[in-house]
């Protein structure tokens, strides 16, 4: 599931693809946390806490990224990662 | 003495150049030069008080029961502290000379002060551009002066030697538009600069072998009994009386390193003094305001080289090789200086030559100064000649600023028969000529007779060199007189227009400069003043002085015959003797000396290849790195496309590598 994410990551091209994907990593992430968790240290519940954690942030940087996304489209009427590519030097 | 009133002496000016520096712009230039001069007024009542304290109260701190007068402190306090023996003070010292000193300063400032409210105007009455900050300089001078003559140890005194040459540099480049101006500011300030180096190894020297800064440890003897925290201690006193006085002193080239440290000191003096031969700054110096010249240049600035040297007589004393070259720097100043002067046509120059001279007189009445020639009376005659020189000089540089105000031209060949135009000007200028050139009873007869006592105690040869410059001072004076004031009629080519005496403030300076001139020689000198302190009678010595009177008066004669109306003989004369007029002319040609040695020496020789080897090795090596860097990042600028997935993919690879190298190396181990 990891493996799905980077490579969504790196081929596509549209950027709300690319947020999909880094979301697939992230919960790929989470699922580790927990299953790792629950068969090492079945006693305790930080793999737990860091889980729900992460799934907050995640919605948080989520909209965040949405928000630049949505700028982008705005000055640049498309959302093709490859044509952004201003930041060089 | 109550601290308070010597400290406000150095106060008030400090603070009247910070005021009128900061705040002057704001107001009229007229109201700026009244606070001045009033300011100026305040410090000189102050001083004139404290001179009058020191001398005349008779309090224990300032005289013993035997009648010799003591350095007193006022104050003192640590300024900067490195370790436990080098402290750096600042101070209040309170001796014979300081006191003089404080009185001479604050006069001529204040002359000027009051002369400058007239000076810096053009005829109708207007101020000059700058005005404002030509009274903060003028303030900013008074108070480094101040503190000059007043400090302590010989390290504020350094600090306010520069200080006054800082303030010269800015009055003498105060006409900062006109580049003869700039050049002679800035050489007066290189060559002073360059003459402080010499001042400054002395001082090194002086204080790491005595092991003091402090003028009192230096110079006066311990005193037992006086319960004054600032006094001497006994040790450091018999440390410098030892290191002095026997051989305890290390060696070098063939001296005490003791004497070469009281001559690295004197060519400070002999900078600040314009002793040949770095006296080249002195003439150009002239480009400032004429009441500068008067005050910077002519009464107080020039003789800190001689104050120098009394302040540290004590110990020149004790090292006859020093004093020697004192006399013989200064004899040979006076006549050089004095064979110049008659042969310039500027009399601002003529004056400056003037003042060279004289200022050497009084390096040679302390060189010839002995403890057993005449109890010392070369020190007395000195100082008397610095204060009777620096009234009747500052009266001529006055008298030649409202001579130039009035024709607008430096040259005496635009003057010419000005006595009916302007007979105050003309007046108070002869009494000054008179004073200068020594006739009885004006100030310069006493000065200078004591003067040529010295000398003829000291040996014959210095006693007839000197009556010969003497002579000289009384011709070129003379020449200078005439040719203003007689020689022919002045060409008035309008009316309306034609020169008359300058406004009050500035004839006023002039009559009180001229009564002080007339008067002061009748001063009983010897009472205030000697090296030692205890009160010597002066006592005319006839010879001497029926000689130098009746030089003086042969020297005004031949000035008389030649210059006092139109004729021929002065150009036959230097048709005659073509070269040595065209010498002194010229000046020996020591400009050009210095322009050969600095240009084609130094710069060729020394400063060229360092300019060369700045520009391509030193230049050429850092620029090498700069285009390495350069070029290193054009090439790998493309790594940076700008495009995130490429980052991505790259930092991914990254991390499988080194993965894949941590796993191997964990394997392998």
């Amino acid at each position: 599931m990891f493996c799905c994410g980077v490579y969504g990551f790196i081929t596509r091209k549209n950027m709300i693809a690319i947020l999909i994907s880094l979301e697939l990593m992230l919960n790929a992430v989470d699922i580790n946390f927990v299953v790792f968790n629950r068969f090492l240290f079945p006693g305790q519940m930080e793999g737990m806490f860091f889980t729900l954690f992460a799934i907050a942030i995640a919605a948080a940087e989520t909209a965040l990224a949405i928000a630049i996304i949505i700028n982008i489209f705005r000055s640049n009427k498309d959302i093709d990662v490859r044509e952004i590519n201003k930041m060089k030097f | 003495m109550e601290p308070t009133l010597p400290l406000l002496i150095l106060v008030i000016p400090l603070f009247m150049f910070l005021f009128l520096g900061l705040v002057g712009g704001y107001m009229k230039p007229k109201v700026a030069g009244v606070i001045g001069t009033l300011g100026m007024g305040t410090t000189l009542v102050l001083a004139f008080i404290t001179a009058y304290t020191y001398f005349f109260s008779g309090s224990e701190c300032f005289v013993n029961e035997a009648g010799e007068r003591l350095q007193s402190i006022i104050f003192n306090c640590d300024w900067l502290q490195f370790t436990d023996k080098l402290v750096i003070r600042l101070g209040f010292l309170l001796d014979p000379i300081s006191a003089m000193m404080l009185v001479v300063i604050t006069t001529i400032s204040f002359m000027v002060h009051l002369y400058s409210n007239g000076y810096m105007c053009d005829h109708s009455g207007n101020p000059e551009r700058g005005f404002q900050r030509y009274y903060a300089f003028l303030s900013l001078f008074s108070f480094s002066m101040l503190g000059l003559v007043v400090a302590t140890n010989i390290f504020q005194m350094y600090i306010f030697w520069e200080l006054v040459g800082a303030s010269s540099y800015l009055l003498i480049g105060f006409y900062y538009t006109k580049p003869a101006a700039v050049s002679a500011s800035k050489k007066a300030f290189i060559v002073t600069r360059f003459a402080d180096l010499g001042f400054l190894i002395g001082i090194l020297i002086l204080s790491y072998y005595t092991g003091t800064f402090n003028f009192t440890d230096l110079t006066s003897a311990p005193v037992e009994g006086i319960a004054d925290t600032f006094r001497v201690s006994a040790e450091t006193a018999a440390n410098v009386q030892n290191i002095f006085n026997t051989s305890a002193a290390p060696m070098f080239m063939g001296a005490s390193v003791m004497t070469w440290a009281l001559v690295l000191i004197f060519m400070g003096g002999m900078g600040k003094s314009a002793m040949m031969p770095l006296h080249i700054w002195l003439p150009d110096a002239m480009e400032g305001p004429t009441p500068v010249s008067a005050l910077i240049h002519a009464a107080t600035m020039v003789v800190a080289g001689v104050y120098l040297v009394a302040r540290l007589f004590p110990l020149y004393v004790m090292q006859e090789a020093s004093l020697q070259i004192v006399t013989v720097v200064g004899a040979l100043t006076a006549l050089y200086a004095a064979m110049v002067a008659c042969a310039q046509i500027d009399i601002k120059r003529v004056l400056a030559f003037s003042t060279i001279s004289q200022i050497a007189f009084m390096m040679v009445s302390l060189g010839v100064s002995r403890p057993e020639i005449h109890e010392g009376v070369g020190y007395m005659a000195s100082m008397f000649h610095l204060f009777t020189h620096a009234m009747f000089k500052a009266l001529l540089f006055l008298g030649a600023g409202a001579l130039i105000h009035a024709v607008g031209s430096n040259d005496y060949t635009a003057m010419h028969g000005l006595r009916k135009y302007m007979p105050i000007t003309h007046i108070t200028f002869l009494i000054g000529c008179l004073a200068i050139a020594g006739i009885i009873p004006f100030a310069g007869f006493f000065s200078k007779d004591e003067i040529l006592t010295a000398c003829f105690g000291y040996s014959t040869v210095a006693y007839l060199w000197m009556s010969f410059v003497a002579g000289l001072t009384a011709f070129y004076m003379f020449r200078l007189y005439y040719l203003i004031f007689w020689w022919k009629d002045h060409e008035v080519h309008d009316a309306h227009h034609a020169p008359h005496d300058a406004p009050w403030t500035m004839t006023l300076p002039l009559i009180i400069l001229a009564t002080v001139s007339i008067f002061a020689g009748l001063i009983h000198f010897g009472k205030f003043v000697t090296w030692n302190g205890e009160p010597y009678e002066i006592h005319l010595n006839w010879t001497v002085a029926g000689v130098s009177l009746a030089v003086a008066v042969i020297a005004i004669g031949i000035a008389t015959w030649l210059y006092k109306s139109e004729n021929a003989k002065p150009e036959k004369m230097a048709n005659a003797l073509p070269n040595l007029w065209r010498w002194c002319h010229r000046r020996f040609y020591f400009d050009e000396l210095y322009m050969f040695i600095t240009h084609r020496i130094i710069f060729n020789c020394v400063s060229r290849p360092i300019a060369w080897f700045d520009r391509h090795i030193i230049d050429g090596t850092m620029d090498g790195f700069a285009a390495i860097t350069n070029k290193a990042s054009e090439s790998i600028k493309g790594l940076q496309s700008g495009n995130a997935q490429s980052y991505v993919f790259v930092y991914l690879f990254g991390a499988l590598l080194l993965g894949a190298i941590t796993y191997i190396c964990l394997v392998l181990c």
